[in-house]
């Protein structure tokens, strides 16, 4: 009796131990999460920023100024102690993020969060991200050592960080998921290069344009999707003198797309990511003094995608936005040049048809066979068996859609050629901007820039401003990999790149000032293959009309651009709509939408209702007029906004307006103004009814989500902040201006800077999204620039990283 | 000193000690070592070391969290659907605390029963 009595009360105890020790599908383990010792309220706290920390494999001491914003100002006596002190700050102030960007990278989520993820993980393997990240650790094994030596410091500071932690430390998100940081190494470093890499470089169109040629042909697909619009303002302006290459474009050979139908492709980054970049020359500033601004757009996100530093040696000494996992500034300023990014969209993205024999061991190419490789990707899965998925390997690249991926097709299969691929030294073009003292020091570090392409803006305080567009870009035939090519024959490779000395730049225009908004890189007149690969076609010339529009700049100037949210796209088929749009049959409710939309002036202000009609209005239109381009069975794409918008104008008539639902009617451009306007007002007054208005701020909602699926506690919701896609002002719901930079080249530079997050990614600490109000609100922060290592009054806490021995 | 109260004090003592090596479930072990050699009877077996943890884990909290603002707590409360007041998530917890630990007294409490002579 005694015994069981003890057995029946030992089952509460196992059965208690157990519910509050193992996590429950998303409830984490209670028992470890929530106790005070070891759980989440140990996380209740912000940051350290005193004392003394001992860091295993310093030489000197270097010493960490935190301002009121916990910016750390970074003295360091060498490069070596100074990467070594970035990574270990990098992981005390991120490292759940530092860690979790790279899992993504790698694709690891299912380590994390199970079967669940296991699609996403497969993608990302056969896209051939580790498989990239491991050609750029062999790159620089093989070819730059001391880069690789500087990566090996970061890696050696961020574990010198995880070494120091109990378990009670770990950020909140690893008592959330329950899982361990790991050690940092230098390939998370390539990982996270290959994340960024793919985020601006990895978004491409070719299967779904395969598709659209077979299904509209040829004639159609050109007034679809032209090579360019009917106007142009590039990056680098029209009247560039391109005669000094003579290095031609590769010849057209007689190939021929492969049309395919291809039923589902694979996931493709935001096609919101983008930036506006630009200097104006000391001419044209009230000051005399070039000033820089760069606003990198991407998905508003927390912990941010940002990390404000200021890093010095006695050499150098450099300020601004870092990334966590990736070394040095990245948009930033030193004390003789300041420089920015946007991306520069170019297509380095190809698809290839692959033909295998039977047993999938070989495949065709030049009429012999060739040997494929095979890359196990060994995928672990929590609480299941690891998932192991055999990807093929051509000399074109990975076969990412084969029989076991997104496709039937036993004998055949869809190889990548990315530029991600090929290795290269991305991280040294940063390394050596950071130390940059001219223009020429620019140029020089550009050079290892392979991918992502980015427009690099360039201002020095001697008074040059530059823009260069870098990347490694393959010299294309007319026409080149815009669609799927037969990977068998050698015309359709690669056959060789543009000297990158002929890369597109412009070094101190005549007009005196320098942007890029990720439009058209250049004019037909550049001697290369260009094609509109998805370029953006608002912003830039919204600022190119500000530039234009009177002589001299100041940096408020600038903070006016930042903030401008002009809707060009509107205001270029609005009044267009309104004139050609039949109105009489309007009801009363919509007649009132009607005024509202007629009273706007195009500008995506908060409190206005404009912008709201206006979304919901062209959204229908467009859903209109491309309702042929709507199969689920297909994988298809419909034409950008400008084509869309110049096509409404001037072929109204054109048998694609027909709305393919009424088979009676044959509609034109001016009944889908129509259509379009009455379904949008229906659904503004749904919207009216259930949250009381569809002002902007409300309508838009931005907020900035948590990296977990925006998991509401840890995100900020409901941002007052203006703005939209294609305004240069470019906040979307979750998507904008990242980092918003102003520097004018004083000696030394003056800058504002902010980014809508906070320093800490703690979501314990107030310093986790403090900036968030003052981002939205179109404020900026001053940016301490220490000369010395003296703390300043704008200083409130030092802390000292010394030497310490290994154990 | 009544037993109740010193086993009330000593689990609390023990489990904070334990804290320091052990896991969370360091207040069970405490609980279940204090039962042993300071057995209560009836109801109190439970709660006192229920009370006891319960205590201690929600003063330790308050004292974490109100230092900070209760930025955290607030957060977390929201993410466990209870609502973004951090008493009633300081409430959970020492509830959870108390719990693992009163079950750990009373399987304690059956250890001693079966040593005592029939």
């Amino acid at each position: 009796m005694k015994y069981l009595k003890l057995l029946i009360s030992f089952v509460p105890v196992v059965g208690v131990f157990y519910a509050l020790n193992t996590k429950l599908g998303t409830v984490p383990p209670l028992g470890k999460f929530l106790n005070p010792s070891s759980g989440i309220w140990q996380n209740e706290t912000d940051e350290s920023i005193t004392g003394e920390i001992g860091i295993p494999g310093l030489t000197e001491n270097v010493t960490v100024h935190y301002d009121e914003l916990i910016i750390p100002h970074v003295f360091a006596q060498n490069e070596h102690d100074l990467y070594k002190a970035q990574g270990y700050l990098t992981a005390k102030h991120r490292l759940w993020q530092l860690e979790f960007q790279t899992h993504a990278a790698a694709g690891r989520l299912s380590e994390i969060f199970g079967e669940a993820a296991l699609e996403y993980d497969r993608t990302e393997r056969r896209r051939g991200m580790g498989y990239g990240a491991e050609q750029a650790i062999a790159f620089m094994e093989q070819y730059d050592t001391e880069t690789l030596g500087f990566v090996q410091d970061y890696a050696d500071g961020v574990n010198a960080y995880i070494d120091q932690l109990r378990p009670e430390d770990y950020p909140v998100e690893y008592k959330l998921l329950d899982y361990e940081p790991e050690a940092w190494t230098p390939k998370k470093t390539a990982l996270l290069l290959m994340y960024m890499t793919k985020m601006l470089a990895g978004y491409d169109d070719d299967l779904e344009y395969t598709n659209m040629l077979r299904l509209v042909g040829k004639e159609n697909f050109k007034l679809l999707f032209p090579d360019f619009f009917d106007r142009t303002e590039p990056v680098i302006p029209n009247d560039t003198d391109w005669s000094f290459i003579d290095v031609p474009q590769t010849e057209l050979p007689g190939s021929q797309a492969v049309l395919d139908t291809i039923i589902e492709t694979i996931d493709k980054p935001h096609p919101d990511n983008g930036s506006n970049n630009w200097a104006v020359s000391g001419a044209r500033s009230v000051t005399g003094n070039p000033i820089l601004a760069n606003d990198p757009h991407l998905g508003l996100k927390l912990p941010a995608i940002w990390f404000v530093m200021q890093l010095s040696t006695p050499d150098h000494n450099v300020f601004g936005a870092t990334i966590p996992g990736a070394l040095s500034v990245i948009s930033g300023f030193n004390q003789h040049i300041a420089w920015g990014e946007t991306n520069a969209t170019r297509d380095v993205i190809d698809w290839y048809k692959i033909e295998f024999n039977e047993d999938r061991t070989q495949y065709k190419y030049d009429d012999k066979w060739k040997d494929v490789t095979v890359r196990v990707e060994d995928i672990k899965i929590k609480d299941k068996e690891n998932y192991k998925d055999s990807v093929l390997y051509t000399h074109h690249g990975p076969v990412v859609y084969d029989k076991n991926f997104k496709s039937d097709n036993e004998r055949s299969g869809y190889a990548m050629r990315w530029i991600g691929h090929d290795g290269g030294n991305n991280q040294k073009t940063f390394i050596e901007l950071n130390k940059a003292k001219n223009y020429e020091d620019y140029v020089d570090a550009l050079q290892y820039w392979n991918a992502p392409a980015q427009n690099f803006v360039f201002a020095s305080t001697t008074g040059d401003i530059a823009l260069w567009i870098q990347g490694k870009f393959p010299n294309k035939w007319e026409g080149q990999g815009k669609f799927l090519m037969d990977g068998s024959d050698p015309e359709n490779d690669w056959q060789s790149y543009i000297p990158q000395k002929f890369n597109a730049y412009t070094k101190n225009p005549e007009r005196g000032f320098v942007s890029s908004a990720n439009q058209h890189p250049v004019d037909e007149n550049y001697p290369y293959y260009v094609f509109n690969d998805g370029y953006e076609t608002y912003r830039n010339r919204v600022i190119n009309a500000f530039f234009n529009s009177k002589e001299k700049f100041s940096v408020q100037d600038f903070r006016d651009l930042h903030n401008n949210t002009h809707n060009l796209k509107a205001e270029e088929l609005v009044p267009y709509m309104l004139e050609q749009m039949d109105f009489s049959s309007l009801s009363e409710d919509e007649k009132e939408i009607y005024r509202e939309i007629k009273a706007w002036r195009f500008n995506n202000d908060i409190d206005e209702v404009g912008p709201s009609i206006w979304r919901q209005w062209y959204g229908a239109l467009y859903e209109l007029l491309w309702d042929e381009f709507n199969d689920e069975n297909t994988a298809l794409t419909s034409p950008f906004t400008y084509q869309t918008i110049y096509l409404l104008k001037h072929h109204g008539n054109h048998p694609f307006m027909d709305v393919l639902a009424t088979q009676d009617k044959v509609e034109t451009a001016k009944d889908l103004f129509l259509m379009a306007f009455k379904e949008a007002a229906s659904q503004l007054k749904e919207i009216k009814e259930e949250k009381g208005d569809y002002i902007w701020a409300n309508y838009k909602g931005t907020y900035v989500g948590h990296l977990l699926q925006a998991l509401p506690a840890f995100s900020k919701l409901d941002i007052p902040i203006g703005g939209d896609r294609n305004i240069v002002n470019a906040t979307s719901e979750n998507h904008g201006p990242s980092w918003r930079m102003i520097v004018e080249m004083t000696s030394p530079p003056t800058a504002l800077g902010i980014y809508p997050g906070g320093q800490s990614g703690n979501p314990g600490s107030k310093y986790y999204d403090n900036f968030i109000d003052d981002w939205a609100a179109g404020r900026y922060h001053s940016l301490n620039f220490l000369q010395s290592n003296e703390a300043s009054s704008a200083i409130i806490g030092t802390q000292t990283l010394i030497p310490m021995d290994h154990d | 000193m009544t037993k109740n109260s010193s086993n009330f004090i000593v689990t609390i003592v023990l489990a904070g000690t334990l804290s320091l090596f052990l896991p969370w479930w360091s207040v069970m072990t405490a609980a279940l070592v204090t039962s042993l050699f300071i057995p209560l009877k009836r109801t109190a077996v439970f709660f006192v070391p229920f009370f006891g943890i319960l205590l201690f884990w929600a003063v330790y909290c308050f004292i974490l969290s109100s230092a900070n603002d209760f930025t955290l707590a607030k957060k977390i409360g929201q993410l466990l659907q209870i609502g973004g007041n951090p008493y009633l998530l300081i409430l959970v917890t020492g509830i959870l605390g108390g719990m693992a630990a009163g079950v750990a007294a009373i399987f304690g409490k059956q250890i001693v029963l079966l040593g005592k002579k029939g």
